[in-house]
């Protein structure tokens, strides 16, 4: 097996598991985009969409895509819930006070989640079997297909929204200034709701789609916020092609760098990326920067 | 009048006194650190488990020569730092005699000095090598050396002709004893480690490594860690299309681990406690009676059967039994007691315990299995 086809492996994998953490940072973006928060409780989203789908199929033996839809719901309504009962009731919050709000969320969440359903590791049925399929000398599996067919199809869907219902420019106009928006009738506080629905069950549908292909804790959200949080920032935080880009450059990086450096960087190869973002060009490789008018 | 009186209060003085020896017989404390949540919990909870279990046992048939043995157990959570409190509040506030577990390897590493430093035997139920070498007075451990899984699994390959190795261990501490063990015996069985590479605890994709793996001159993959990693790595593995042998440890010798890697597991060979198949042994194994009896008595209790990790609990409690038997009662005769048990067949294999031997096995305490159907099947 000669260079060129573990390059392309690489690659591969990279982009699939780069696909995972754009449709996390997706999330990240819509919240932020809505709302100016940052929301360090979406990767416990990811984490309810998974568990919530091994609760509803494996333990009440629902049909898979029946699971699929129930989790999603459940999860979207823990995020109705989360924005309710932690963000909402705060009037004048400043945005640390919002971001450590969140953080404090996320633990919370995490532990109520290892309360119930405990600290086992569990596996989802892949949705279409287990038959790798190769691709120009690399291998993939059906679930990888899943996954970017799902992020291509979020994407699609989200830009429609964003650009032609009613809802989604509303939830454009609460990012551009929420007190204008607020004076030409906009209910900002519905908006932010409906932002956090959203992205929560984004979360759950990336959070089910990967359960079958790297099995599914209470404590998955941890990385996988962390990583989808990074896809937003190298995007600019956009709402489209931005944070997927993100997300799949920042896959195929950490694949190169496990496979061609050491596999034991491979966390750091992330989170490298991130402070040479933030410290060299926070607004994201993709987007122009902000700039106010005086 | 008087003299009844008095006869009545002798009377009354006795029986209050024979009633009280009936009751006074001190109960033997003993501590138990088990990681019964957290990562660890599938070695935890069964240690848990046949832990109570035994000791229930024990004191139910009238305890040892009439005292019964009272259990301490703590979780740990398969943190370090916590179990090394745990184990200070056991000596310092319950004043145990004795400790058995932790569960990891990595625990019981942060928990020896401790029992070290205070002369409390530990019996640990993890196994990792470095416990018990260089040999400790006061340390003890159930579980089979990862040594011996080694030899196990390079004896095995030398006689597939196999001398082309690629290692794959996990970054924690069974990983990277195991990593250790691979390494150090390999030029004894002519084996060259052609790729040494390793993977986080929490880590959701191996594919890297194993393309590593894939494009060099390996002739199998050898595994070293405790589930989920492993699972994924099998996974991985057939997702990639290797068609290697691909062999595990004794981490992974529990149905969770053919739960999670599912069509994956099918024909993965790894050493493991003679527990799982303990209804393929041959009647004239001397283990097979103590098997037998475990996992009977583990379904009755608690309806799911005994496996290789709760064992290790079962061997430490017994072992002490019989080190309270021969009539030590306290840390330091507990400790010589345990020196001279041998031959003794638990569930982990034949313990013989000595000066220089802390660890009681030989490498027959380890059988290879093979995963087929779901199922384990004994190798040759």
């Amino acid at each position: 097996m000669d260079f060129s086809q573990q390059i392309s492996q690489y690659l591969l994998s990279g982009l699939a598991t780069g696909a995972i953490y754009a449709l996390i940072g997706l999330g990240f973006a819509i919240i932020y985009n809505s709302t100016g928060i940052i929301n360090f409780a979406q990767g416990e989203f990811v984490m309810l969409g998974g568990m919530f789908g091994v609760y509803f199929h494996t333990i009440h033996n629902f049909n898979l895509v029946v699971a699929l839809l129930l989790a999603v719901a459940c999860a979207a309504i823990s995020g109705v819930v989360f924005e309710r009962l932690a963000i909402r009731p705060l009037r004048k919050a400043t945005p640390l006070g919002l971001v450590i709000i969140t953080i404090g969320g996320s633990i919370l969440v995490r532990g109520i989640a290892m309360l119930v359903w405990g600290k086992d590791t569990h596996a989802l049925p892949t949705f279409s079997g287990d038959e790798p399929i190769t691709l120009a000398g690399a291998t993939l599996l059906p679930q990888h297909l899943w996954i970017f067919a799902l992020t291509v199809l979020l994407i699609a869907v989200n830009k429609l929204f964003f650009q032609f219902t009613i809802t989604g420019k509303a939830l454009r106009a609460c990012a551009v200034n929420q007190r204008a928006a607020g004076l030409v009738g906009i209910d900002v506080r519905r908006m932010v709701m409906f932002s956090f629905l959203l992205a929560s069950g984004m979360g759950a549908l990336a959070g089910i789609i990967i359960a079958p292909l790297t099995m599914t804790s209470y404590d998955v959200g941890i990385m996988l916020g962390l990583k989808g949080f990074c896809a937003a920032i190298i995007g600019g935080m956009s709402n489209g092609i931005g944070t997927v880009l993100g997300g799949l450059i920042l896959g195929v990086l950490e694949a190169l760098g496990a496979g061609l450096i050491s596999s034991g960087y491979k966390d750091a190869v992330t989170f490298i990326i991130l402070l040479l973002i933030l410290f060299l060009r926070p607004q994201g490789l993709f987007s122009r920067g902000d700039s106010e008018r005086v | 009048m008087k003299i009844r009186f008095v006869r009545q209060m002798g009377l009354l003085l006795a029986l209050s006194l024979s009633a009280g020896m009936v009751f006074a017989a001190e109960p033997l404390k003993v501590g138990a650190l088990f990681s019964v949540t957290g990562p660890p919990s599938f070695l935890g909870e069964p240690e848990r488990n046949t832990a109570q279990m035994v000791v229930d046992d024990i004191n139910k048939a009238g305890g040892i020569k009439g005292r019964p043995i009272e259990l301490v157990v703590y979780d740990t959570t398969g943190d370090p730092t916590k179990a090394v409190q745990l184990a200070t509040k056991l000596i310092k506030d319950d004043k145990v005699v004795a400790i058995i577990g932790p569960s990891t390897t990595g625990e019981t590493m942060a928990v020896k000095p401790v029992t070290e430093k205070e002369q409390i035997p530990l019996i640990s139920c993890a196994a990792g090598t470095k416990i018990a070498d260089p040999v400790n007075p006061c340390t003890f451990k159930t579980a089979q050396n990862d040594t011996l899984a080694v030899e196990r699994i390079y004896e095995h390959l030398k006689k597939r002709k196999i001398d082309k190795v690629a290692i794959l261990s996990v970054s924690d501490g069974f990983g990277a004893s195991g990593r250790e063990q691979l390494k150090a015996q390999a030029v004894k069985f002519g084996i060259t480690l052609v790729v040494d590479d390793t993977f986080g605890p929490k880590d959701t994709d191996m594919t890297a490594q194993l393309t590593k793996i894939r494009g060099s001159e390996a002739q199998a993959i050898i595994c070293w860690g405790t589930n989920p990693g492993p699972a994924l790595v099998a996974k991985n593995a057939r997702q990639l299309g290797i068609k290697l042998p691909l062999f595990m440890s004794h981490g992974v010798s529990s149905k969770k681990f053919i739960e999670l890697a599912g069509e994956a597991a099918e024909g993965i060979i790894l050493p493991t406690g003679r527990v799982i198949v303990a209804d393929q042994l041959p009647e004239k194994d001397p283990q097979k009676k103590a098997l037998m009896t475990y996992v009977m008595n583990y379904k009755q209790r608690y309806g799911v059967e005994g496996d290789h990790f709760g064992g290790h609990a079962w061997d430490a409690v017994m072992l002490l039994k019989k080190a309270f038997e021969q009539g030590a009662d306290t840390p330091a005769t507990i400790r010589e007691q345990l020196e001279k048990i041998s031959g003794f067949a638990g569930i982990g294999g034949v313990f013989s315990f000595s000066g220089t031997d802390h660890c009681g096995l030989t490498k027959d305490a380890f059988v290879l299995v093979e995963i087929k159907n779901k199922d384990w099947v004994l190798v040759d």
